[in-house]
């Protein structure tokens, strides 16, 4: 809740986190690419045309016909064909200093590869000048076993560029043997995953976002905060939606008028949840609900406790229970969820429109 | 072909940050957009296009919905593309019977993202998106290789970026705008080489709407139409090291198949979101020296993603109405360094 910020208007706005843990798998042609590149070698694909397609693809963008599989070994060095230089990376970039971003037609190959270079400086970047790729020492069959690319040697004066990099210092004693066998049997079982064609990559994917509830919504957030429901009504349909989102869905009109509801209402309709959800913090299994509040046109969503599964019905009046007064936030955690009450169920007829 | 016309056009005021929902946005617009055009509810065609990874919210599209008013329901569809496109459906539905009336909208919520970084989504999920390649960086590689192919210098691209905010200044609903000077953009420090910030367009929030109207529905409510004479897109492999960056083959495709060189060009509404994509997509169309180009101030000063495009036809048209242009070309483009193109010719009658 901490997160929530109350911005210019007393707009709400709260940190989210978009989230893909994508495996792919990468087919013959892809699969070939990244097999050999977890052995250390380059491969493009020649075209019917005779081309050298590099990275392969499975289809000639040109004709549009299937590539085949005449792969041919290319580079590993190459040539930058155009360039960009990257002064502040972004912590998901291959590199944490300034780099440039290349595209590199490798040598034997007809077109070029996208990755980073890393040259130190800007002032080293020329387009034609040669790189070659630096290799991490575990590779797996993915784009990043090749690190960067780095300027080849003759290209440059600097001697901390070029050969292959010093990698992780000499163990402490105490640990060395330890170590050393959980490295060979590290190697051993590379060893046996490298016979295996690569047949699919991981690609996870986050993006994170500062997520804006807009107008409508803050204000209802804000009243939540202070243990009231905030609904608003359409100025041409007169209906009443809760929570609000600042217009009218059937009419297309922006609506203003605030009216506050009653914490009490009718369940429309409701399922039984067996399956955990990580947003509704209540044991398995529970009921989930819409709640027809008094005075509202709109259900919302909520859970139903203090009550058997087997009792909760279409029409049952039901009350919000609210987290304690010093807990209320501007969110909708601050009703903990509805509970039933001693009013008579109210007629399914009457719910025809909200079901 | 039928003749098809735009007849009202609308924008949000392209804020950096936008506070408010897609729906508090976009339905403003909307409502603007429907009341000049003269023509009641409900449209026989609604598009839109949008993309929810701008803004992070799932089906985001959906909910814009609310704006366009979707009860009794509707007759809809959407684009996860740039406006644009979403008017080139519209057409498409208008020239076949299907519809005498669209209403087009489109926008866009980059604020809540770090939006170069978001874009790298839309990349070859096996070998380029895994490095996270930035819009702007990948821009910046084809900036140079124009840059080093044709002589030009970060100067030239500067001028540019000078004139479109100067041109801003006349546009209520740009982002930025005003009177700069060449030499102090050049004293600012690159953001990817060899682009500044002049060179780049800013971020923003934003929502356009357009409404179409076939024929003499258009006449009866537009003193005078801006009538669709020619719209083609087209689009490249997404392989960047395939593609020769320098020049813009597909767009000079649509502008060949849209006609654009039928007829004198008054001026030219070109979606180029980096200073050298204006130059590359000029002689792509093949535009002279008396072509005025982005008179709005272009998408260097209001870029609101997927709605650009089409607030590019908006613009375009707006200057056939008022009379100060005949026959105006308007361009969207999608995708990284110019990767998809669509080309209007708009005319008057």
């Amino acid at each position: 809740m901490s997160e929530i910020v109350s911005e210019e208007g007393g707009i709400l706005t709260a940190p989210h986190v978009l989230e893909y843990p994508y495996r792919r798998s990468v087919g013959p042609v892809l699969g070939r690419f990244f097999t050999e590149l977890r052995a250390g070698r380059i491969v493009g694909l020649r075209t019917q045309q005779g081309r050298v397609l590099a990275p392969p693809q499975e289809y000639d963008p040109e004709t549009g016909a299937a590539t085949g599989s005449d792969f041919v070994e290319i580079g590993p060095g190459g040539v930058v064909t155009t360039w960009s230089w990257v002064v502040r990376p972004r912590a998901k970039q291959p590199l944490d200093r300034p780099f440039a971003w290349a595209l590199v037609k490798l040598d034997g190959a007809d077109t070029a590869m996208l990755h980073a270079v890393d040259a130190g400086d800007l002032s080293r970047m020329r387009t034609g000048m040669r790189v070659r790729p630096r290799w991490r020492a575990e590779r797996v069959g993915h784009i990043h076993d090749i690190e960067c690319f780095e300027p080849e040697p003759q290209a440059t004066a600097d001697n901390g560029l070029g050969g292959e990099r010093q990698r992780a210092g000499a163990a402490g004693d105490g640990g060395q043997r330890a170590r050393g066998e959980r490295q060979r049997a590290g190697e051993l079982a590379m060893a046996e995953e490298a016979q295996k064609p690569v047949t699919n990559i991981k690609t996870p994917m986050r993006l994170e976002y500062r997520y804006s509830a807009g107008i409508a919504t803050s204000r209802f957030l804000h009243g939540i905060a202070q243990g009231k429901i905030l609904g608003q009504r359409c100025p041409s349909c007169s209906k009443v939606y809760v929570p609000p989102r600042g217009s009218c869905p059937r009419c297309a009109v922006a609506t203003e008028e605030e009216v506050e509801l009653s914490d009490k209402g009718t369940i429309t309709t409701y399922a039984i949840v067996r399956v955990p959800s990580e947003s509704i913090d209540v044991p398995l299994p529970f009921a989930s609900v819409h709640v027809l509040l008094d005075g509202a046109d709109l259900p919302m969503f909520s859970v139903v406790q203090e009550c058997p599964l087997d009792q909760i019905r279409m029409g049952m009046r039901v009350q919000a229970v609210w987290v304690p007064r010093e807990q209320l936030g501007p969110t909708l955690q601050s009703i903990r969820y509805f509970k039933p009450i001693d009013e008579p169920d109210v007629p399914a007829e009457k719910l025809q429109e909200t079901v | 072909m039928r003749d098809v016309a735009i007849v009202s056009f609308a924008s949000a005021p392209n804020r950096r940050t936008d506070l408010r929902n897609e729906v508090e946005i976009l339905m403003p617009v909307v409502q603007e957009a429907v009341a000049r055009s003269g023509i009641a509810r409900p449209f026989d065609f609604t598009c839109s296009g949008s993309s929810d990874f701008l803004q992070g919210t799932p089906f985001a599209f959906v909910i814009a919905l609310d704006a366009a008013g979707a009860w009794p329901p509707i007759a809809e569809s959407h684009v996860e593309m740039d406006g644009a496109w979403a008017l080139y459906e519209a057409w498409v539905k208008i020239q076949a019977g299907q519809a005498e009336t669209a209403l087009v909208y489109a926008f866009g919520k980059s604020s809540p993202g770090d939006l170069p970084e978001v874009l790298a989504t839309q990349l070859d999920p096996y070998l380029v998106a895994p490095l996270w390649p930035d819009s702007v960086s990948l821009a910046a590689l084809q900036a140079r290789a124009w840059l080093e192919k044709t002589g030009n210098s970060e100067r030239d691209l500067a001028a540019i970026a000078v004139r479109s905010r100067r041109d801003a200044k006349a546009n209520p609903n740009a982002t930025l705008s005003g009177d700069f000077e060449i030499a102090k953009l050049l004293a600012e420090p690159y953001v990817a080489a060899p682009l500044r910030a002049h060179d780049c367009s800013p971020s923003c929030d934003g929502a356009v709407a357009v409404v179409l109207a076939a024929g003499d529905r258009a006449r009866g409510v537009c003193k005078r139409p801006a009538w669709i004479r020619g719209i083609d897109h087209r689009i490249e492999p997404h392989a960047l090291g395939m593609r020769d960056l320098t020049v813009s083959s597909s767009t000079r495709i649509a502008g060949e198949k849209a006609g654009v060189g039928n007829g004198a060009v008054d001026l030219a509404e070109l979606h180029a979101p980096f200073t050298h994509q204006e130059a590359i997509l000029r002689e792509a169309l093949g535009l002279g020296a008396g072509v005025a180009v982005n008179p709005s101030g272009g998408a260097l000063t209001a870029n609101p993603m997927m709605a650009a495009g089409l607030a590019r036809i908006g613009e375009a048209a707006s200057r056939i109405w008022d009379g100060s242009a005949r026959r105006a070309i308007a361009h969207a483009t999608s995708g990284p360094c110019l990767q998809q193109n669509l080309v209007c010719v708009l005319e008057g009658e």
